[in-house]
């Protein structure tokens, strides 16, 4: 049993059909990547998969489990989450309001004081930022503390949208390298990105996404390999 | 002098009653982008609790607190009855729902209560004055501002220190990520509502202690006061809805105090205009509105 199945998943705003037919699995422990243009339904998906979108067909099974029509929250607190396109932080909030809020679904489990010392390792930057608001965070900066904030929830899958997105490349160096010892801490990552080359060397497997569709997908050595994913995403002849 | 302080007293007081609804409409604004016109019913249904109360000989101590229940109670009842069926409906069906909301009750009070004006007596020493040197002070406007700072400091802890307040301070900036972390649509919602609700319910016991009696409009034109208050400080803006109650308070109050007689019954109209040309400098009010990501 994977962790995450998507089967043929369709999602519309009003008339306008932004995913058609995305199908993909994820497995305990993977970094799986979902590549594709602008506009090609990746975020969309992530988006019904948490169920922030509903999913007009299809199904959305994690951990065996049909969460297909649940609420964003309840699927959080099964132990999948969204650190979504943007960073979205609580502008106003101080750093550490934003990690509280994080861990809401933790409160109960009484390990918060256990899990603020870990991001405090995994981020010592949030740590010397504590009182801030977020807001004033430069983005590098917001998007590890998108993803802490994510990670409070406990997510046994983490959802990643476009985590480089806007960042200078030192930047983008120091997500990616987080990436990577995230899937050491045991969790399993989906990774949505334009930063094809990246991705592909982080990931295991990946999925090409257009048009709304899965046209492609294989391990990463087979993408970066393919001819089609080198003239479309790599820009190489 | 002793005129001005006593006139400075008025206007905190009923700045005060006015900062405390706007504050309601506020918070249910800033998470769900509704302004809620049944709020002034909250006020009614804390009159006719204290009402009844007084009719069955309610011990006097247990008034209050059950006045203030039954005002969170029936704001959550408002929301789990005639809003949350709506969610995802647009600004302008929830919009027009708080008005039939609003209508309903007052039709209800109407007839299963009374369509008149029902006494509700004021003790004594409400209706007394104290001294303060060489001021005359009233107990009920020095309760008013006390009562409004009390509420005004406790929500600010709430929203500072809890959970659930940053929560809602959360889903006022972004509520689909919000929802993100865990937390459930529905429980903050609710609890703007219930919050909404206590405030209306204090405001409500303060209003019902000026003017000694209830009826089944009384709450129309205070929530009107309140969401000009709420606009003039920024909609959505908690901060600028207490200042703009204030603010709206010393405007009233200033000019019942220095219009000659001749003029006073365009009193409303000459404050409303000082409104526009306020709000014709600062479109979006004195603090500026928040505008956030809704459900």
């Amino acid at each position: 049993m994977s962790l995450l199945e998507v089967d043929g998943l369709a999602v519309s705003y009003g008339p306008i059909k932004a995913v058609r037919d995305v199908s993909l699995v994820v497995e305990a422990g993977e970094i799986v990547t979902v590549l594709g243009a602008n506009g090609a339904g990746k975020s969309t998906s992530l988006q019904a998969i948490i169920g922030l979108l509903p999913a007009q067909q299809g199904r959305v099974r994690f951990d065996g489990h049909d969460v297909t029509g649940e609420s964003p929250e309840r699927i959080v607190r099964r132990g999948m989450t969204l650190t979504p396109e943007g960073r979205r932080i609580f502008a106003p909030l101080t750093v550490e309001e934003n990690l509280r809020i994080g861990a809401a679904t933790q409160v109960r489990r009484g390990n918060t004081a256990e899990l603020w010392d870990q991001m405090m390792e995994l981020f010592p930057i949030l740590a010397s930022r504590r009182r801030q608001l977020a807001g004033t965070l430069s983005g590098g900066e917001q998007q590890q503390l998108a993803i802490a904030r994510s990670l409070m929830s406990r997510p046994r899958l983490l959802l990643l949208d476009e985590p480089s997105l806007g960042l200078a490349p030192i930047v983008v160096e120091l997500i990616f390298d987080l990436i990577g010892r995230l899937r050491d801490l045991g969790i399993t990552i989906l990774l949505v990105e334009q930063n094809v080359h990246q991705a592909l060397d982080i990931a295991d497997r990946g999925y090409v996404v257009s048009g709304g569709t899965v046209v492609l997908e294989g391990t990463a050595e087979a993408l970066k390999a393919s001819a089609d994913v080198q003239k479309a995403y790599l820009g190489q002849a | 002098m002793e005129i001005f302080v006593q006139q400075c007293v008025n206007a905190l007081s009923l700045g005060g009653t006015y900062a405390l609804l706007a504050l309601g409409l506020a918070v249910v604004f800033s998470v769900l982008g509704m302004i809620n016109f049944a709020h002034g019913e909250i006020l009614t249904i804390t009159g006719y609790t204290v009402f009844f109360s007084l009719m069955l000989a309610v011990p006097a101590v247990l008034i209050i607190p059950l006045a203030l229940i039954v005002a969170m109670l029936a704001a959550a009842a408002m929301e789990r009855v005639a809003f949350r069926p709506l969610r995802g409906a647009g600004p302008t069906s929830l919009l027009i729902t708080s008005f039939a909301v609003s209508g309903i009750l007052q039709v209800l009070f109407q007839n299963l209560i009374s369509a008149r004006p029902r006494p509700v007596p004021i003790p004594d020493f409400l209706t007394g004055a104290f001294t303060v040197g060489p001021f005359h002070i009233g107990v009920i406007q020095s309760l008013s501002i006390l009562a409004t700072l009390a509420m005004v400091g406790l929500l600010t802890l709430f929203l500072k220190r809890t959970l659930l307040g940053m929560a809602i301070r959360a889903a006022a900036v972004d509520f689909p990520t919000t929802r993100l972390m865990g937390i459930r649509a529905n429980r903050v919602i609710l609890a703007a509502f219930a919050i909404s609700g206590l405030l209306a319910g204090v405001s409500g016991l303060l209003w019902i202690a000026q003017r000694g009696s209830v009826d089944p409009l009384m709450g129309f034109l205070p929530v009107l006061k309140a969401f000009i208050a709420a606009i003039l400080g920024g909609i959505g803006n908690l901060t600028g809805a207490v200042i703009g109650g204030f603010f709206l308070g010393a405007i009233e109050i200033g000019l019942q105090a220095a219009l000659p007689e001749p003029v006073q019954p365009f009193r409303d109209a000459i404050a409303l205009t000082l409104v526009v040309v306020v709000l014709l400098y600062r479109p979006q009010g004195l603090f500026g509105a928040v505008h956030s990501v809704r459900p």
